[in-house]
């Protein structure tokens, strides 16, 4: 037994609906009771899918229990068959079905429908969503890739591969596959099929007539993928185009592969993140601290990127991924600290305090936490919030990716220019440091979190405007050279250096604040 | 092959007169489960805890359908069962208490903890009484340990709450015969619209008035003979009878959503008090006239509108009746998870005569008619809202009627409103002239 307060992957079913979902033509028939369609809302709310997912879930109830579940089962099976006619089924149970034990793959089976009936196993109590989602893409390609489908002759065409791995309420899925597939077009290369997302049975079926296999997220689609390349031969590419560096190196490798020159397209300048992150402004950058949690995949691209390209410190980081530590262990390595693996949201929470870093670059669930300890924070992974399915083009991957990485990570911290004046007048009481960035209107209010509270990222510094100069009669006076000085303080915060050196000055008993006073001033409140 | 393959095997079943005809139907049910009324339960207990044993799918719920909207931590966390438990390698009620133990360490301001049954614990005959007994007197006095089921086996989102108020009502104070009458409203409501009632109470002279559940855990109010109860909510069929066998007494009424139901609802708590009907009048007089002035507001977007219910919280019939006798609105459709007819009979007495009511729920089947009705509106759960839009029919979800407050006179211009803003959205938006 295990205390959850939040979890990062739903159950394996979950995964398997995430499948389901992304296809077109198949369709899920699960056994489960009511209640277990609360898995419908992740795809009609937080994706927005204007259609439900095709999954039929049988309703068994308590009383049904010892009786006709069975029975139960083969009627949904069977009218979700003559109501949806899909081309292929997958059934399952869900954990309670699980316990059941009804053998809804020997059920269907039993009912002798005209289409691929593909059963799950899938066990709820000790595995997790992504390996759901992993095992029924398998268990689908398997089962209807056509063993005789091969590559046509490679001359006078272009080279054919297939997109492994996105799927429904994927982290940024949807514009990762349209960002690669441009990409890859402009390398000359034709995608033959993405899957699961968007793939029909048919299209699975003829998934042997690529040249081979780009292997996007290697958590839903490494054990197809290496099946592939056991049962077709088809060679597959592993790096993950993630970060300016990776998609090189991703680029490479798929021209290698495909036997093409990638010189042209590496040579476009195609990501503004090299020059963004060697500009003076990002000399800020430099040494911040960052902790960084997700599935491996993001985790581990998000380490590399923020080292090598971004130039932060990587203090900590850690994956919910159990299936893959090996990798972040070696990640975590490379940045000489402790891989956290857990799925436990309480011991995330407690590194993040103990590390108290600045940026954290992790999930919706490490978002709350550098919310609640006021770290600055953004979301590099699943699982899923609302959030992550922006209107706009938003990929994560390939060099566009890379763009709006950059934007993502600098844009919750606090900006070059305004970091130093934030330290100057650190103890103002409008213009608190603990504040946060000002850019940032959620920020100020971390311990009353609205509901809605995004992490803006399209708004621009809001500085404070020109302070009226309010000398009091009673105060100190301030000597000409001195307020000369003050007004080469960039204006919108002159009247809160104003403030604070006359504060300075009343308090130490000065009556005429000079060029001296209003630099003790600024190492007083600089301090 | 089974029999015959058709989609339509069987027909409602007519019911016995005085209910007229309910549609009764089997299949899939695009419901939540009990566990979810753990999300506004954890919130009006504020010194309670609630302790889910069951499945990662349990906690991948309450996460999807509360994560959205809670980001302080929550006071609820689901224990979940792994392989080793159902192998019978670790036993399960020692590892329980090891959880409990860890929970209450981390939250010392925990004065109730429920233990939470779901369909795996129930399924596996995890005996959550004998377990919340143990623990009690391991953490006796400083929390107390009850239990219940929220499980998707039996019971349908809004019964969780019924389940956990019944769980409360055996640990409510025992009232000395002595005491006097005493008013006990039952069901969860925000704290402003109790507040608002216990003044309307006070004004009434009607008193004294205690909730259930109350605001702490320490707060329960006593119970006998001499109480008397008014059912703030229509799903409490299974805390209405552990009232009863307490010897509290229900008072009938509609349920007090809008003008009339809230009228309705306080005259039966003003009846058995004999108050006299000028009194009654004077103190409701202002709260109905501003609940009719706001719900006149959005009469122009209601009236003859067609409204389609799916199943959910069991406040369909109350609620449907009131936008048809206050709104005008036309129901097409009453669907409800579980309908008490011994409850709801006021409210049905207020409803058109042929209205269809369905309970229970067979999803394909119901959007079939309910496209094949094309309502003005259609009120449903949250997997079916977006689909249906894109279908071009305009929707209300239904998990906001219970999220947010909606009864008594001061909440019904909201409650219309509710119904009124996704018309009034659809009117407005435009895309190409």
């Amino acid at each position: 037994m295990k205390l959850t307060i939040w979890t990062y992957e739903g159950p394996p079913h979950v995964g398997a609906m995430r499948i389901a979902t992304a296809m077109h033509g198949l369709h899920y028939v699960l056994h489960a009771p009511q209640g277990d369609t609360y898995a419908d809302l992740l795809f009609t709310m937080i994706e927005r899918n204007s259609a439900r997912p095709p999954v039929t879930y049988t309703t068994f109830q308590a009383r049904d229990l010892g009786g006709d579940t069975a029975e139960i089962f083969q009627t949904a099976a069977r009218e979700a068959y003559l109501r949806f006619k899909p081309e292929a089924m997958i059934v399952g149970s869900s954990c309670t079905a699980e316990l059941i034990q009804d053998d809804p793959g020997g059920l269907a089976q039993a009912l002798a429908l005209p289409i691929p009936v593909i059963k799950l196993e899938l066990p709820s109590y000790s595995k997790r969503e992504n390996w759901g989602a992993s095992e029924t893409f398998y268990q689908i390609v398997r089962r209807l890739a056509d063993p005789a489908a091969r590559p046509t002759d490679k001359a006078g065409r272009r080279p054919r591969c297939n997109l492994l791995g996105a799927t429904a309420l994927g982290f940024r899925h949807r514009d990762d596959v349209a960002e690669i597939t441009a990409l890859l077009d402009r390398l000359g290369i034709d995608v033959a099929l993405c899957a699961p997302l968007g793939a029909s049975p048919a299209d699975i079926a003829a998934i042997g007539t690529a040249d081979f296999n780009i292997l996007l997220y290697p958590e839903i689609a490494d054990t197809t993928a290496k099946w592939l390349e056991r049962s077709f031969g088809q060679p597959c590419v592993r790096a993950v185009p993630i970060g300016h560096g990776a998609t090189c190196d991703f680029i490479a490798e798929v021209a290698k592969i495909a036997g093409v020159d990638p010189t042209a397209v590496l040579e476009g300048a195609p990501s503004r993140m090299p020059w963004y992150s060697r500009s003076v402004d990002s000399t800020y950058l430099t040494g911040k601290r960052v902790f960084i949690f997700g599935d491996a995949t993001h985790a581990v691209a998000a380490a590399r990127i923020a080292a090598d390209e971004l130039g932060f410190a990587v203090v900590g980081i850690g994956s919910y991924s159990r299936e893959f530590a090996r990798e972040v262990r070696a990640e975590a390595a490379r940045h000489g600290v402790e891989a956290l693996i857990t799925d436990d949201y309480l011991d995330v929470e407690a590194r993040i305090a103990e590390l108290q870093p600045e940026l954290v670059l992790g999930t919706q669930m490490e978002r709350h936490i550098a919310k609640r300890l006021g770290i600055a924070c953004a979301v590099i992974s699943a699982p899923v919030h609302v959030q992550d399915f922006p209107a706009r083009y938003s990929p994560q991957m390939g060099f566009e990716g890379t763009n709006v990485l950059f934007d993502s990570w600098v844009h919750p911290l606090v900006m070059g220019l305004e970091e130093h004046l934030l330290t100057m007048f650190r103890d103002d009481f409008e213009f608190s440091d603990r504040g946060g960035p000002s850019h940032l209107a959620g920020a100020t209010v971390a311990k009353f979190p609205s509901r809605a509270a995004p992490i803006a990222d399209d708004q621009t510094i809001v500085a404070a405007a020109p302070e009226p100069v309010a000398t009091t009669a009673t105060g100190p006076v301030w000597a000409a050279e001195a307020e000369k000085e003050l007004r080469k303080i960039p204006f919108f915060v002159r009247g809160k250096a104003r403030r604070n050196t006359e504060h300075f000055a009343s308090q130490r008993g000065v009556d005429v604040i000079t060029i001296g006073t209003l630099y003790d001033a600024k190492s007083h409140f600089a301090r | 092959m089974g029999p015959a393959l058709s989609l339509h095997p069987e027909a409602g079943c007519p019911e016995p007169p005085g209910l007229g005809d309910i549609l009764r139907e089997r299949g899939q049910r695009e419901v939540f489960c009990g566990l979810t009324g753990i999300i506004w339960l954890h919130r009006k207990i504020q010194d309670a805890f609630f302790l889910v044993v069951g499945s990662r799918t349990c906690a991948h719920l309450l996460q999807s359908a509360a994560g959205v909207m809670i980001f302080a931590e929550p006071r609820f966390a689901t224990a979940i069962l792994e392989e080793r438990d159902l192998a019978g390698m670790a036993d399960a009620h020692d590892e329980l208490d090891a959880i409990v133990d860890r929970l209450l360490l981390r939250r010392p301001d925990i004065k109730l903890l429920f233990l939470v049954g779901s369909c795996p614990s129930e399924v596996i005959k995890l005996d959550l009484g004998r377990a919340a007994q143990r623990l009690s007197n391991k953490h006796r006095p400083r929390v107390r340990i009850l239990n219940y089921s929220g499980s998707g086996i039996e019971t349908t989102f809004t019964q969780g709450e019924d389940a956990c108020l019944a769980a409360l009502v055996p640990e409510m104070p025992v009232a000395p015969p002595e005491e006097n009458r005493a008013l006990l409203i039952v069901g969860a409501l925000p704290d402003i619209v109790e507040d608002q009632f216990r003044r309307l109470f006070d004004e009434l002279g009607i008193g004294p008035v205690a909730f259930l559940p109350a605001r702490s855990a320490e707060a329960l109010p006593s119970l006998g003979p001499r109480t008397v109860y008014l059912l703030a909510q229509p799903f409490l069929a299974d805390t209405a009878r552990a009232l009863d066998g307490r010897g509290a007494t229900r008072l009938s009424a509609p349920f007090p959503l809008g003008a009339e139901g809230t009228t309705e609802w306080l005259r039966a708590a003003a009846l058995a008090w004999g108050i006299p009907e000028s009194r009654f009048d004077a103190v409701t007089a202002p709260g109905r006239e501003r609940a009719n002035r706001a719900i006149r507001r959005c009469e122009g977007a209601l009236r003859n509108k067609r409204i389609f219910f799916f199943p959910d919280s069991q406040l369909e019939i109350p609620i449907a009746r009131f936008l048809t006798r206050e709104l005008g609105m036309i129901p097409v459709e009453i669907g409800t998870p579980y309908l008490h007819a011994e409850h709801l009979a006021p409210e049905i007495a207020l409803l058109p005569s042929g209205t269809r009511i369905s309970e229970g729920q067979d999803v394909d089947r119901q959007l079939e008619r309910c496209r094949a009705e094309a309502p003005d509106l259609v009120v449903c759960g949250l997997g079916l809202a977006n689909p249906l839009e894109s279908e071009g029919l305009t929707t209300k979800w239904a998990i906001e009627l219970v999220f947010s407050p909606i009864h008594g006179f001061e909440q019904a211009g909201d409650l219309a409103e509710l119904f009124a803003r996704p018309l009034a959205r659809r009117e407005r938006l435009r895309f190409a002239s």
